[in-house]
């Protein structure tokens, strides 16, 4: 990979709360632009996701019960493969080790106080903590009521119930609609979301509704009116007919 | 202890639209200006590659080109009698940040107001009286149209606008807005080629007796050579307008328009990751001496300088004048004071019809491409009847089929599961949308001010929006979603919903970057923050620009007239200002 | 006018003490300027963000590192010691003051042929700029050919000094862009390639050479790999805006545009196009293209629908002034495909002028494609809308990449 020192400061700021920023590099200056365009050769900000294989920061028992989530939420058919086999979970458990699921870049300032549902998310817990919690909750739930099983050890349909009881909340514990909805909301990124993210397995969920992907230039197809797309979808990382096959 | 750089005859807060126009501009007549901005550097190959730019999770999801609430969030309740509790995350609007501003990561609907917007009061209270406004706060702008047509022509050929006038010289135009005001000239370019959802709205409007026409649009219909001599590209309808930067220089932004001219300049300098604290004021509170910046490393500047622009995006002007002490705080007890007075938004309401056995293609797409009914928008249309002023414009203007965000399915379809699964496969393809952008009357309660608990990094206070939606504006949109309902029963679809704006403004769901006030523009210094100049009344070498000058907000988008208020403060400064140093309108 | 035009000339180039010159000096001075633009003296004898002929960046050679001299008059470290003759020697047989002998990556080659009046004024023009205290080690290379002497050799072999001639049988404006080409502006020594010593090979002027890892592409009438589509006016206007109906200047030839040819004069540019239109290609054939149904062609036509067509259309047409068009365009169906392999992997920012001043920049796909993948969508674009180049291969991009990111 070409060098990458002319881009990682940027990064940095971007994903970053600015105080941080000022702790950690100490060297940092602010640009001053003057005379020219600025650019530089190989300059560039790609996205950077975490590598699959392993999970960073759920814990084997909440890997599982997220991927029993999550294959519940986007199951197995006809129509596609499930989101389990579709990475969703893993895609869940990097985003939480990045700067989304430690809130990096929102406002995290107190004081916490209680809101009206038009002012928003207003806890101090980050996703991280909440899916921690709410993981956490459900499995209580189901070990309390459901003949002392795990999630992920109950049969589709009642996992279908358990899902529902959290979704309406109609459980014993006070944040399951909230915490269903952020669960939903990330499963439905993973399927939907580049597969460099780790989710959208060879682009099932793209294939699975007919978005074509990250496509630039649908030129030649704008006034064809009502006839279907023809292209396969695209990645940021290619697609299969980028390869010659002979190695 | 702030270090004091030497003196610049200008400087400008915030490399945005604004910001570059007037920087182009005053270079031009010779000044040295030097434009601080607090987001980075931004560059279409670098930062908007095409190979990653068209990435839904980073851009619109997790906004990485917009301003994090971590840098400066805000407050919000809907009324005095709530609690105003910080947005922690961005929702039902997106500032933003860096070189070229929210103007690297719009839409590119490129509209004039009506000639009757300028002068609202005066216009309303001729043709209904003045009870009909009785709740609202409408004033003039004091400014006309007709003094403001060269100004958003120059925008215009700035930007390549692709669209098709309706009205030339006063002479009205086959095919285009037949309710704009008078225009000069033709737009630079023809407009788009239609994708399929408007070209069956249009069929369906003009079956209504409406006036379809094609949006304007600042995503380029062909290539095109712009008055500074640089060149764009035809949007490829990529799809990945709103929340994204351009890759192919085909959608009008500071960087496809003015920067690489503005950069070449000796006279111009820009500082980026550097954010403005406050204004300064000479001992007399009546003269700006520069700004405080701090950079990324906490390191603090003073920045003299003969003229501040505040060019930032219109809430954070607001926001600099309060923690800089330019203009009286509003007080909506009183009614008085002008800064944060007739902080206005947008009154949206969408339709959708559902088909079967379409290929819809909704990616197909562009932030601007589409058509527009204006038949209800503003004052087209009589209101003696009816127990509202203003109207929306109602637009069929399909802008992506993004998956993470756009998966139409009729209500009542469950969220998760096989059932979803299956809605979400069949009405992909199969969903017609439009929508309503309805204008948004200023009243005493809405209004902008500093929080008195929630702080940013630096300690200062956050900015507080106290805003609901007016009875008034409930009352326009819901009718225009009676006339929505109307156009959708037209195209023979499945099945046909159309939603309904309700009192209760949310800060959650997105619903317009359109945030107008706050230091609305005016002829009278009692209530209005700046003359018809732009200028500051009690500081007179403090121009504010953009659309925190609107006096109240239109059915349409507003980077047209931002953009035309920019020439039109960078004429008043070049042609008066400079001549004379002081106040342009004596009050 | 003229005068106000010289002064502020003189100001650009800082040259010190301009009262009370006669006017013949000052137009002398002012040619010799102009010379100088000619001649691009700055490119390399100017270091980006230095002062003004201090000496320059150092030049990669394929012997080694070449540092440009301090052409200053400074009298320790730049050329105030210097005799007019010692500098037109030094121009015109690459021998300097002392009998150093310089290298051939100063063109002496080229400049042989300029006439001794332009030499002249040249030297009045470098006696007025600012001088400069900046000591130069001109010769990093390694042994052997660290030796200046065996430049001796050199010349012997590939170099036979020369002043122009004008051909009697051709007009006027054919013999100055004759001259420009071949003298100050020399364009062959990028564009010439070279033979195993550096020097020009025989009887391929202007048929494309590489220097610094990239290719300078063929620049004669042939009709496939040089200009033989471009009208003189696509030339000119290539010259003086940095871009034309076609293509839009990269990499060094942008810097030269920028510093050199956008300054030039009306007619001088359109005596070079008049020129270069009379420059005879290689007799042979264009070559077939490799038929679409190969894997590399298959597997490169979707990475440039996927990558390359937002900008430059499924066509390869591109758009004026912006994205360069591909389809027949010369530095495509070049032999060498090393600019294009370096765009693709680091990007590029094309020239910018006052009278084009976009300055559109290629992103990076250096992240993105494998070395495979460029070579497939390069033999692609080299073999498509009419275009026909040997392929790419994986291995030649893996070695410039390597090179480029050292």
């Amino acid at each position: 990979m070409p060098p990458a020192t002319s881009f990682t400061r940027r990064r940095f700021l971007s994903s970053t709360g600015l105080l941080v920023l000022i702790a950690s590099v100490p060297g940092a200056r602010a640009a001053e632009h003057s005379g020219t365009l600025p650019w530089k050769p190989f300059a560039a900000l790609p996205p950077d996701p975490l590598p699959g294989g392993r999970w960073y920061v759920l814990t084997p028992d909440e890997a599982r019960t997220v991927e029993a989530i999550v294959d519940r939420l986007i199951p197995a058919d006809e129509l596609s493969i499930g989101g389990r086999e579709a990475g969703c979970a893993s895609f869940i458990d990097r985003q939480l080790a990045g700067s989304y699921g430690s809130s990096e870049r929102l406002y995290m300032q107190g004081p916490f106080t209680a809101g009206l549902p038009t002012q928003g998310y207003q806890g101090a817990e980050t996703p991280t903590g909440r899916y921690r919690d709410g993981l956490a909750a459900l499995n209580k739930h189901t070990r309390a009521t459901l003949g002392g099983k795990a999630f992920f050890e109950l049969a589709a349909a009642e996992q279908d119930q358990v899902l529902k009881d959290f979704e309406a909340g109609k459980v014993d514990y006070k944040p399951a609609a909230g915490f269903f909805n952020l669960v939903l909301q990330n499963t439905m990124e993973g399927f939907f979301a580049d597969p460099i993210y780790g989710g959208n397995k060879d682009m099932a969920g793209w294939k699975f509704i007919g978005f074509p992907g990250a496509r630039y230039d649908y030129r030649d197809y704008i006034t064809a009116h009502n006839k279907p797309f023809p292209l396969p979808p695209l990645s940021i990382a290619g697609r299969p007919e980028w390869k010659t096959g002979d190695k | 202890m702030a270090r004091k750089l030497p003196r610049k005859d200008v400087v400008i807060v915030g490399l945005g639209w604004t910001g570059s126009i007037l920087a182009h501009e005053l270079t031009d007549a010779g000044l040295d200006v030097v434009a601080i901005e607090r987001g980075p550097w931004r560059d279409t190959a670098t930062d908007f590659n095409v190979a990653y730019a068209p990435d839904e999770l980073r851009y619109a999801v997790r906004k990485d080109l917009f301003l994090q609430p971590a840098q400066e969030a805000m407050t919000m309740r809907n009324s005095t009698a709530q609690t105003a509790l910080p947005m922690r995350d961005y929702g039902s609007f997106l500032p933003g940040t860096g070189v070229g501003g929210a103007g690297t990561h719009w839409n590119g609907h490129t509209w004039r107001f009506f000639p009757s917007d300028f002068a609202l009061k005066t216009h309303l209270t001729g043709r209904y009286g003045e009870e009909r406004l009785s709740g609202l706060q409408i004033q003039d702008w004091g400014v006309s149209y007709d003094e403001l047509e060269s100004a958003f022509d120059r925008f215009e050929y700035l930007c390549g606008i692709s669209g098709k006038a309706g009205n030339l010289n006063g002479t009205i135009q086959q095919g285009g807005n037949p309710f704009e005001g008078p225009r000069k000239r033709e737009y630079p370019l023809p407009p788009m080629q239609m994708t399929y959802a408007p070209t069956l709205f249009a069929e369906a409007a003009r079956s209504r007796g409406l006036h379809p026409f094609p949006t304007p649009s600042a995503n380029l219909s062909g290539a095109y050579v712009n008055p500074l001599g640089i060149a764009m590209g035809q949007c490829t309808a990529c799809g990945f307008c709103e929340r994204f930067g351009c890759a192919n220089y085909s959608k009008a932004s500071a960087h496809t328009t003015i920067l690489p001219v503005l950069m070449r300049k000796s006279n111009f300098e820009a500082r980026t990751e550097c954010e403005v604290l406050k204004i300064k004021l000479a001992a007399d509170g009546k003269t700006a001496s520069g700004v405080t910046y701090t950079d990324v490393n906490g390191a603090t500047f003073e920045q003299p300088a003969d003229l501040v622009l505040l060019n930032a995006y219109s809430l954070f002007n607001v926001r600099l004048m309060l923690l800089s002490g330019i203009g009286k705080p509003y007080d909506p007890s009183s009614g008085e004071g002008v800064v944060g007075r007739n902080y206005c938004y947008q009154t949206n309401a969408s339709a959708q019809v559902f088909f079967e056995g379409r290929s819809m293609n909704p990616f197909i797409a562009a932030g601007a491409l589409g058509q527009t009914v204006d038949d209800y928008n503003g004052d087209s249309f009589d209101h003696g009847a009816l127990n509202f002023v203003g109207g929306a414009g109602i637009n069929c203007i399909p802008t992506n089929g993004r998956p993470i965000q756009y998966r139409p399915v009729p209500p009542g379809t469950p969220r998760w599961g096989s059932a979803w699964k299956k809605a979400t496969k069949q009405y992909y393809n199969n969903t017609l949308a439009f929508s309503s952008q309805g204008s948004s009357y200023a009243t005493r309660g809405n209004y902008l001010d500093l929080d008195p608990t929630y702080k940013d990094r630096f300690g200062r206070p956050l900015l507080r929006v106290t805003f609901d939606f007016p009875d008034n504006d409930i009352r326009m949109s819901n009718w225009v979603s009676d006339r929505m309902k109307e156009i959708a029963d037209a195209f023979g679809g499945k099945q046909v919903v159309v939603g309904r704006q309700q009192k209760g403004w949310s800060s959650v769901p997105y619903q317009s970057t359109h945030n107008t006030g706050g230091a609305i523009m005016g002829t009278d210094p009692k209530t209005s923050a700046v003359n018809r100049h732009l200028q500051s009344w009690d500081v007179p070498n403090v121009f504010v620009v953009g659309a925190c000058a609107f006096p109240q907000n239109a059915g349409k988008n507003p980077t047209g007239p931002v953009g035309a208020l920019a020439y039109w403060a960078a004429d008043s400064i070049r042609n008066h200002y400079l001549k004379n140093p002081g106040k342009l309108v004596e009050a | 006018m003229k005068k106000a035009a010289l002064l502020a000339g003189l100001a650009a180039a800082a040259i010190v003490g301009t009262n009370g010159f006669a006017s013949d000096l000052f137009d002398r001075i002012d040619a010799g300027r102009y010379n100088a633009v000619l001649a691009d003296c700055a490119a390399c004898h100017t270091r980006p963000g230095g002062k003004p002929f201090a000496g320059g960046a150092p030049l990669q050679t394929p012997f080694g590192a070449l540092v440009p001299a301090n052409i200053t008059p400074d009298p320790e470290t730049g050329i105030g010691s210097w005799s007019y003759a010692d500098f037109r020697n030094a121009l015109k047989t690459g021998i300097g003051k002392d009998g150093k002998r310089l290298y051939p990556a100063m063109p002496y080659p080229a400049y042989a042929t300029m006439a001794d009046a332009d030499v002249a004024d040249l030297w009045a023009y470098f006696q007025k700029v600012e001088p400069v205290s900046n000591r130069v080690v001109s010769n990093q290379l390694p042994f052997p050919f660290s030796i200046r002497a065996a430049m001796i050799g050199w010349n012997l072999l590939n170099f036979s000094p020369k002043e122009f001639q004008p051909d009697p049988a051709k007009p006027a404006e054919w013999n100055r862009g004759a001259y420009l080409v071949n003298g100050p502006a020399h364009c062959g020594t990028c564009h010439t390639p070279k033979n195993l010593t550096g020097a020009d090979k025989s009887g391929e002027f202007l048929r494309g050479g590489n220097l610094q890892n990239w290719y300078a592409p063929n620049l004669t009438s042939d009709p496939h790999k040089g200009l033989g589509n471009w009208s003189g006016d696509d030339i000119v206007a290539y010259l003086k805006t940095g871009s034309n109906r076609f293509d839009i200047a990269s990499g060094p030839m942008a810097e030269a545009i920028r510093h050199s040819t956008s300054l030039w004069n009306d007619a001088d540019l359109k005596a070079v196009a008049t020129y270069l239109k009379d420059v005879k290609g290689s007799d042979a054939a264009a070559p077939q293209p490799i038929a679409a149904t190969e894997p590399a062609m298959t597997a490169g036509k979707a990475i440039y629908l996927d990558r390359c067509s937002a900008c430059h259309v499924s066509t390869g047409t591109g758009e004026a002034s912006l994205f360069p068009t591909l389809a027949k365009a010369p530095v495509v169906n070049g032999t060498d495909p090393t600019s294009l392999i370096r765009v693709v992997l680091q990007g590029s920012q094309a020239a910018g002028t006052p009278a084009k001043p976009t300055t559109p920049a290629m992103p990076s796909f250096g992240w993105n494609l494998s070395d495979a993948d460029v070579a497939n969508v390069l033999t692609y674009v080299r073999n498509s809308w009419g275009n026909a180049a040997p392929p790419v291969t994986a291995g030649q991009v893996k070695d410039l990449r390597v090179a480029l990111t050292r």
